[in-house]
């Protein structure tokens, strides 16, 4: 008899406790509703339309897509892109994994010169594409001058089409630093148990690097390498200040290519076709990136996978 | 006093193989120090120094008025306040609404939490881009806020999903004792919530009011979306504003600007880097 109120008691509570969680998530899940949700939607619904601010949309069903596929700035721009995020971010990976490596030594003042590495990551955007600007300057800056000190003739790298996309790799690879502290805590974590191990089987050096440190911290790599890729994507604010694009569209970023239609020649249906297809691209890289993992990252006690 | 004489050969040992690390992060961190440096030294040189051949790093003589000419130029004082405005609207509005949510995933029980928290885990991949245009027409079309601060700052009021995350993965290490404890005394769950949880936190609140703070003070993109009005400029719309401006295309300047632009961030991370690199390494955040 005791069962029956027994049981409806934490019924209520519960019901009371979940209704309760409810309020808590509620910001977040109207804002995911409103802000993601219905804009991801209507931006889908968008790309089936021509469309221009305060004219009413026209649906033409797939015309923005094969639009695309015959425009030769789209191919342009994600060629920029996609060289641009095939050397930068494999680049960026390998000089923070050095960078995290040496600065892992425990050598004084590791510190100070963890600081001296992170802190342009804090600069990334626009402050960066000021000093940037002037830093490429051919004739007056002082990358060029410095390189003559090394006889070496600097390319004028903002003007020039074959130079303008390595001056933008080089700029990206200053703001390395916090993939270097995300590293540094991965070589952190690679338990002194298996390095003193491998010593006693004769691995030292080079070898202990690839068959112990580089296994253990390679799910970090995959991640960094994931936020990395989704990052290069979503390249603007420096191609926007320092280039816009040029020269020659050399420097056209997709995000630039998109930010233009929508907002330069307010091609709203077209640019949300270029927004969806980015959402694709990112999505299969991101795939790619996770299903060729099994290759290449080792998951400690999940044995494969 | 007698093992010292081997000590001390040995550490000499460990010393010079240290060195070539050490001449290498010498050598990367001036690299990495070099354009922070150049531009510091050029906000203090003369007009026309950007145009002069070799560039040199030291000014002939330091040319403070720079800074305060900055001012002159463009209304700068209105950028920062306004920067400033935006920036502290959007870190409270984060705060407490992150703060909020994560309350609900990590301490309440309900149908559908896991999968709604996958579901917030899963938004963090899904690129600006992909709603930037609906999410314009919302705010310009919809709501009539085009040169307003509105876009700018309430969503951070909606529970951002990266700071939803760092603190409930931090409420988790809460003990739940002390709510028991609380409840036990009468407290609801918004009072412990509040009076209980959120004190404890603190340094994860630190954090993620140190990342907001950087990523709107930096934010470009959505200012040049939604504002147009001079007069509303954010420092990071003004000091490219600079550059587009007559008179302002001079290096001394532009440098100027930028130093006093980056500067709040710096002194951030400096007085609170623990915070920082704690953060960046739960979550593995870019800064």
């Amino acid at each position: 008899m005791a069962t029956a109120p027994a049981r409806t008691r934490p019924g209520h509570l519960a019901r009371r406790e979940a209704l309760i969680g409810y309020v808590f998530i509620s910001p977040w899940l109207i804002g995911f509703l409103v802000f993601l949700a219905g804009p991801i939607l209507a931006s889908l619904g968008l790309s089936f339309t021509q469309y221009k601010p305060g004219q009413i949309p026209i649906w033409v069903g797939l015309a923005n897509y094969v639009r695309m596929f015959g425009d030769e700035l789209f191919y342009l721009s994600l060629s920029v892109t996609t060289k641009y995020t095939l050397i930068s971010v494999p680049l960026g990976l390998a000089i923070a994994l050095g960078l995290a490596l040496l600065l892992n030594q425990k050598v004084p003042g590791q510190r100070f010169f963890r600081t001296v590495f992170y802190v342009p990551s804090l600069i990334s955007g626009v402050a960066m594409a000021i000093v940037f600007a002037w830093i490429f300057n051919s004739r007056f800056g002082i990358l060029n001058y410095l390189l003559s000190f090394l006889k070496l003739d600097g390319p004028n790298w903002l003007s020039d089409p074959d130079f303008t996309l390595s001056a933008f790799v080089l700029m990206s690879l200053w703001g390395v630093g916090s993939t270097v502290v995300i590293f540094i805590a991965a070589l952190q974590g690679v338990p002194v148990a298996l390095y003193e191990a491998a010593s006693l089987d004769g691995a030292v050096g080079w070898r202990r690097f690839i068959h112990i440190t580089l296994p253990m911290i390679s799910p970090v790599v995959l991640f960094a390498a994931i936020t990395g890729v989704i990052g290069t994507f979503q390249t603007f604010a420096v191609s926007y200040i320092m280039t816009s694009g040029g020269p020659a569209n050399a420097s056209l970023f997709y995000l630039l290519y998109l930010y233009k239609n929508a907002f330069n020649w307010f091609e709203m249906g077209y640019a949300s076709a270029l927004a969806w297809f980015l959402f694709l691209i990112i999505l299969i890289c991101t795939g790619l990136l996770l299903r060729t993992s099994d290759l290449w990252v080792h998951y400690e006690g999940l044995g494969k996978k | 006093m007698m093992p010292l004489t081997r000590s001390s050969s040995t550490s000499l040992l460990r010393i010079l193989r240290t060195l070539p690390t050490y001449a290498l992060l010498i050598v990367l961190g001036t690299v990495f120090l070099l354009p922070f440096l150049w531009a510091l030294t050029s906000s203090l040189r003369e007009q026309g120094a950007g145009m002069i051949f070799p560039p040199r790093f030291l000014p002939n003589e330091f040319h403070f008025e720079n800074y305060p000419r900055v001012f002159e130029l463009i209304p700068f004082a209105r950028f920062l306040g306004n920067s400033v405005v935006i920036t502290g609207i959007a870190l409270a509005g984060e705060i407490l609404s992150a703060s909020f949510v994560a309350f609900g995933f990590a301490r309440m029980r309900f149908p559908g939490r896991n999968l709604l928290f996958v579901l917030l885990l899963s938004t963090m991949m899904i690129p600006y881009p992909v709603t930037m245009i609906p999410s314009f027409l919302l705010w310009v079309r919809g709501l009539n806020m085009f040169n307003t601060i509105g876009p700018l700052t309430l969503p951070a009021f909606f529970g951002p999903a990266f700071s939803v995350f760092l603190l409930r993965q931090f409420f988790m290490t809460i003990n739940t004792e002390l709510d028991e404890a609380a409840k036990v005394d009468g407290a609801n769950e918004f009072r412990v919530y509040w009076q209980i949880i959120l004190p404890l936190a603190k340094p994860a609140i630190a954090t993620i009011a140190i990342f907001s703070f950087i990523a709107n003070w930096n934010d470009f993109l959505t200012p040049l979306l939604y504002l147009s009005d001079r007069n509303l400029f954010t420092a990071a719309l003004g000091i490219n504003y600079l550059r587009n401006f007559r008179g302002g295309g001079e290096l001394s300047y532009q440098m100027a600007a930028t130093v006093m632009f980056v500067l709040p961030c710096i002194v951030i991370y400096f007085a609170a880097q623990h915070f920082v690199i704690e953060g960046i390494v739960t979550t593995g955040l870019k800064g």
